[in-house]
């Protein structure tokens, strides 16, 4: 699976409240949530982004509260995968979970610049940047930590319901 | 106490894989002898709980799935505790989403209306969790039944779902992390304050995928619901469980409460951890989280000053018996600051019962204080006490993220109940020593 974007820049410790704030927790449709997508860190985010663009964070993103909400919101609003140097870990189950891919790439993060095109291979985790702002920059390849065999099921299974109604038929 | 795990034998001479009490409930539940750190194991849950935010995508993917009844009806709970007594039309639908489901799967525990309480703060009352359990909820505060010797992690709504469908979910073992706490308590120093501080040491992600398991004579010595606060915000330092190994405190507290039979689990002497920390409870005073996250704290007398709008005393860290009656001892005869407002949260409504008739409510109402029903209400800018864009508030609930309780441009400070109670009545944030000088 391949996704090509532009990358949006996240500071460290970006918390479920500022993915999608509690005030709008009233519902789950992924359209609504959709809308506040990354609201209170960057309030202009759904505007400025485009379907199949990439967040990159710093460290633990999606820390604090074990709402699905938080990766059902970035997914619905287009975004096709989540960089970050890490994860917080229910964040990062829950995507799991629910289909959003994402990967744990600390240099990656580091070499990209808000705007930079990144192109992603999901299977191999490699991340590349492909059209850089900075003048004479070459593209660079990184290697993404590879997914654990377990998780790579669950994607490829298509999530966690679909591979527990697959076990319990196999038994 | 005899180990009956055992790795492999040399000779005669059995060789015991030592385990933490966190790979030790691990193991039961996955029906294995032992585990590690690392491995993956798919485990039987005692509790799946869920709440009106959570719930309501698990009960969808549950019916979603083909499945007809949960596994079972006694191991599925649900609280709908976060925007109750319903905020708005649309929590009021997802609250009926719940209570449908309960009705229909017959489950044991659903609570509603007049039973209704925070979630973590009901469990352990109602004694639906106990010790040596194995607990999943689709809520990040979850680790709160640590403080029971019960292994409990917060999951998502998915996991959720698999596990009302299966009655079990995975798991990677965690590496544990072993906290030390020795020395004689500050005054008004409590289970609070050493969590914050150990966050304001190691970090927001400083346990991240981890075990923390707390010990020592000052854990031994804190109250159950001191010991409930600590383990309720491991999941502030990022960790998978916080967890106490049980004793005569536990007893003592489920003794009287538990639907089940229960089990003390403690760790082996030899336990590998990934990392042990040691703490003296004489360097740690009353501490103060600043704004945007729980790891900016500051000691009490560093704080200076900050003037307070709204002081919150409530939530699964701090709406218990002994958080309440610590802020009612403080604000006894006083008056709440009139730039201030203060709001108190009884976190049950055996709780709210109980402080009607010790005589708490008579304090707070005098003083000026709001009393509100059971909810998670304003902990997450849910309802009952939203702050408007610059105000500031000091709570004793467990995150100050940006936008938490409100307006993205508020702020939260977090502390103690007895911090909370002295801010209200100096309507800046204070040392408990400025409003009363006899600590009890």
């Amino acid at each position: 699976m391949k996704f090509k974007g532009k990358a949006w820049k996240f500071s460290a410790d970006i918390d479920t409240d500022q993915i999608i704030p509690a005030r709008y927790l009233n519902t789950s449709d992924p359209k609504e949530l959709a809308r506040h997508c990354m609201e209170d860190a960057d309030q202009q985010f759904v505007n400025k982004m485009k379907p199949g663009d990439i967040i990159v964070a710093d460290k633990n993103f999606g820390c604090g509260s074990s709402r699905e909400h938080a990766p059902i919101a970035i997914k619905a609003v287009g975004v096709s995968c989540v960089i970050a140097k890490s994860f917080a870990r229910i964040f990062y189950r829950n995507s799991f979970n629910m289909g959003l891919p994402i990967l744990e790439c600390p240099e990656a993060v580091d070499a990209i610049k808000e705007g930079d095109e990144v192109e992603i291979d999901l299977n191999s985790g490699e991340i590349a940047i492909m059209q850089s702002q900075i003048e004479n920059r070459k593209s660079q390849i990184f290697k993404a930590q590879a997914i654990p065999p377990f998780m790579q099921e669950l994607i490829n299974t298509g999530g966690l319901m679909k591979w527990v109604k697959k076990k319990v038929k196999t038994g | 106490m005899i180990n009956t795990n055992y790795r492999f034998e040399v000779g005669r001479k059995r060789i015991y894989m030592p385990m933490t009490i966190t790979e030790k409930i691990l193991a039961k539940h996955a029906g294995l002898k032992e585990v590690k750190p690392g491995q993956l194991i798919n485990a039987k849950v005692d509790i799946a709980l869920g709440n009106d935010i959570t719930a309501p995508i698990a009960i969808k993917e549950f019916k979603a799935s083909g499945a007809k009844k949960v596994f079972n009806k006694n191991k599925v709970v649900l609280v709908p505790d976060h925007f109750t007594p319903n905020k708005d039309i649309k929590s009021a639908e997802q609250c009926k989403v719940l209570r449908n489901f309960a009705h229909e799967q017959k489950l044991k525990h659903y609570f509603d209306g007049g039973d209704v309480g925070v979630e973590h703060a009901l469990l352990p009352e109602k004694g639906i969790v106990v010790p040596g359990d194995l607990v999943i909820g689709a809520d990040s505060h979850t680790c709160t039944y640590g403080a029971l010797g019960a292994f409990a992690t917060g999951v998502g709504s998915t996991d959720l779902a698999a596990a009302m469908v299966t009655g079990e979910a995975w798991f990677k073992v965690p590496e544990s992390m072993k906290f030390i706490f020795k020395g004689k308590f500050n005054k008004w120093v409590e289970g609070k304050d050493l969590i914050l501080y150990l966050i304001g040491e190691i970090g927001v992600d400083g346990a991240l995928y981890r075990a923390m398991e707390f010990c020592g004579s000052a854990i031994e010595r804190l109250s159950m619901d001191s010991r409930l606060s600590m383990c309720n915000m491991a999941i502030e330092a990022g960790a998978k469980n916080g967890i106490i190994a049980p004793d005569k405190t536990t007893k003592t507290y489920v003794d009287k409460r538990a639907e089940r039979p229960y089990k003390f689990y403690s760790s082996d002497e030899n336990a590998i951890y990934c990392d042990v920390r040691e703490y003296d409870c004489a360097d740690i005073e009353p501490q103060v989280a600043f704004p945007h996250l729980p790891e900016n704290t500051k000691n009490i007398s560093d704080v200076g000053n900050v003037p307070i709008d709204q002081v919150v005393v409530g939530s699964c860290t701090n709406g218990r018996m002994e958080d309440l009656r610590v802020a009612a001892k403080i604000m006894k005869g006083k008056k709440i600051a009139s730039s201030t407002r203060m709001i108190i949260i009884p976190a049950t409504p055996l709780i709210y019962k109980q402080a009607m008739d010790e005589g708490l409510f008579d304090i707070y109402l005098k003083a000026g204080a709001i009393i509100s029903p059971p909810t998670c209400g304003p902990c997450l800018g849910g309802h009952m006490g939203i702050l408007a864009e610059g105000e500031r508030a000091l709570a004793t609930t467990n995150r100050n993220f940006v936008g938490r309780m409100g307006h993205p441009k508020s702020e939260v400070y977090l502390a103690n109940p007895a911090v909370a109670a002295a801010t209200a009545v100096k309507g800046r944030i204070a040392h408990p020593d400025e409003v009363i000088k006899k600590h009890f």
